[in-house]
């Protein structure tokens, strides 16, 4: 296409702001978990007993080998350790923090994937992988992993 | 076995902003080089009568994105099936439609304006399951950076690594017309760019961008009609990996080597290094440019910062459009790379034509760190 300068006189621009208020069911597993985390601030799993792995957040079929999971639910512990992290140093209306916050990967004890929340309670450029972490959990709930506040260095 | 020819293409030029063109008129603007380079039309005996068309509801801000252009694409009173997906998996889903017999021209299209939103993070957030990744702020970026320094640990790519690549990228970006990052950068200014989601850095990352690719697609009894020189797709394939970031290997390119050992087989490929003469990547991120390399093979496994010392990416060809880092829409980011890559075979590349191309490859992805990848090989 040749390239050329446009003329922007007369141009008018319209603003929208889009919005949808809406609804998710979060599915029979994941409300089990969500229930759980909110109500009992545990953190739940489930266990794929023939590839041994704990899955969380849970679901109710392995992807590998596709036996049934939603049976098989693990108490997992709220202290893990992180396995990736990088510091976000932008804003933006999506993200839960302003800038600059901890995203990490947390692999909680007891599970075999690790998940994303934020790391608080220490200066972001002091953060390591293999750092052990708590679950520093919500005083309101927002019925999704955001009952967990953030995470904490032990 | 039924050869499927990509007869033309037609790229607008990216731009971080292009507010004064709707992109009805990008599309339009595409449509008619296309027509001009070939005298296609949409007669019901003999012209067009199937188009794919490529967008985002999300980007586009309604549903239904391609209720907003089928008129400009030709559409109207005939096929129309929209591709909501990188656009390189377009280029596989207008093959089929010739492959199958059903229809022996194909008319493809794909626009999608990152400006048009706030900001295009707030887009691929939304990528993400209400539960678990959006309260969370999950987006492209910063996903992406989790990737990044995952793979840099494995493969030793260092701050200075990736200076080489964006200085680069802009180097080649500078010859090709329709590129929207074309200043030349320097080493140490790329060093010096802030941090914007360790390790990634604001020149590390391609920026907002505008654009729309158009393609005529034809069966291999047809091609000739509409140009001299047909580029034939002779492999495609594209892999999904896991959905949530922890259940993958994030540094292993696990659905990239399954896409292009796909797409090698399909093609009559044993050694991709001796085999491909030339690559388009879709590295939104620099890191991505060393680490797809090494999922296609190109690169050894963990060896991307070795390669790069080497000049890897000067031998195979790399990017010579400047890539993704030179900025395309997200949507577009493989589509644009074949458009590329078929100028190069064409021999149509103007300043940043490569000599003796043959074969090339042509690279798309997207789900946050590369979830999903497609590979497309080309010959003439």
């Amino acid at each position: 296409m040749a390239v050329h300068k446009e003329d922007t006189s007369h141009c008018y621009v319209q603003f929208g702001r889009m919005a949808l208020p809406n609804q998710y069911f979060a599915g029979r597993v994941g409300s089990r978990f969500i229930i759980a985390l909110r109500d009992e601030h545990k953190i739940l799993g489930v266990r794929c007993d023939k590839c041994k792995k704990v899955f969380v957040p849970p679901r109710e079929y392995c992807e590998r080998c596709m036996s049934r999971l939603d049976d098989n639910w693990v108490e997992l512990s709220n202290e893990g350790v992180i396995t990736n992290f990088t510091i976000v140093r932008y804003n933006d209306k999506h993200l839960p923090r302003k800038a600059p916050y901890v995203l990490a990967l947390i692999k909680l004890d007891g599970a075999d994937t690790p998940f994303a929340h934020i790391v608080e309670g220490i200066d972001p450029s002091k953060v390591t992988v293999g750092m052990r972490v708590k679950a520093v959990f919500a005083k309101e709930t927002t019925n999704t992993i955001l009952d967990i506040d953030h995470f904490e260095p032990l | 076995m039924k050869r499927v020819a990509i007869c033309a293409v037609a790229q607008h030029k990216n731009e971080s902003d292009i507010w004064y063109k709707r992109f009805q008129g990008m599309l339009l603007d595409i449509l008619e080089e296309i027509q001009t380079k070939t005298g296609m039309d949409f007669s019901e005996q003999r012209g067009v009568r199937s188009v794919v068309s490529c967008s985002d509801d999300v980007f586009d801000a309604r549903t239904i994105s391609d209720n907003g252009v089928t008129d400009v694409l030709g559409a109207h009173y005939r096929e129309e099936e929209k591709i909501a997906q990188e656009g390189l998996n377009a280029v596989g889903y207008a093959m089929s439609i010739i492959l199958s017999g059903h229809e022996d021209l194909v008319y493809l299209a794909g626009h999608c304006k990152e400006s048009q939103p706030e900001s295009r993070n707030m887009c691929t957030n939304l990528g993400y399951d209400p539960f678990y990744g959006r309260p969370i702020g999950l987006d492209f970026t910063n996903v992406a950076a989790l990737q990044a320094r995952e793979y840099m640990h494995k493969s030793g790519i260092g701050d200075e690594h990736l200076a080489d690549v964006v200085v680069r990228a802009r180097q080649w970006a500078s010859r090709n017309p329709y590129a929207n990052a074309t200043e030349l950068v320097e080493k140490g200014e790329v060093m010096a760019s802030p941090m914007l989601c360790d390790p990634i850095r604001r020149l590390h990352a391609y920026p907002v961008s505008d654009g729309a690719v158009g393609m005529l697609l034809a069966s291999e009894e047809r091609a000739r009609e509409f140009t001299d020189t047909p580029v034939w797709i002779t492999g495609f394939a594209n892999c999904m990996d896991s959905y949530f970031l922890g259940d993958r290997d994030l540094s292993s390119n696990f659905a990239l080597k399954k896409a292009a050992a796909n797409a090698f087989r399909r093609a009559g490929i044993k050694d991709p290094k001796k085999a491909i003469d030339l690559v388009e990547i879709m590295d939104a991120y620099a890191y991505q440019q060393p680490m797809w390399l090494e999922g296609l093979g190109l690169c050894d496994e963990g060896q991307g910062a070795r390669f790069i010392e080497e000049n890897g990416p000067a031998t195979y060809n790399v990017n010579l459009s400047g890539g993704m880092l030179a900025g395309n829409p997200i949507m577009l980011g493989g589509l644009y790379r074949a458009a590329e890559a078929v100028l190069q075979l064409k021999r149509e590349a103007g300043e940043h034509q490569a000599a003796d191309v043959k074969r090339a490859l042509a690279h798309g992805t997207t789900g946050g760190a590369g979830q999903f990848h497609t590979v497309l090989v080309l010959e003439i």
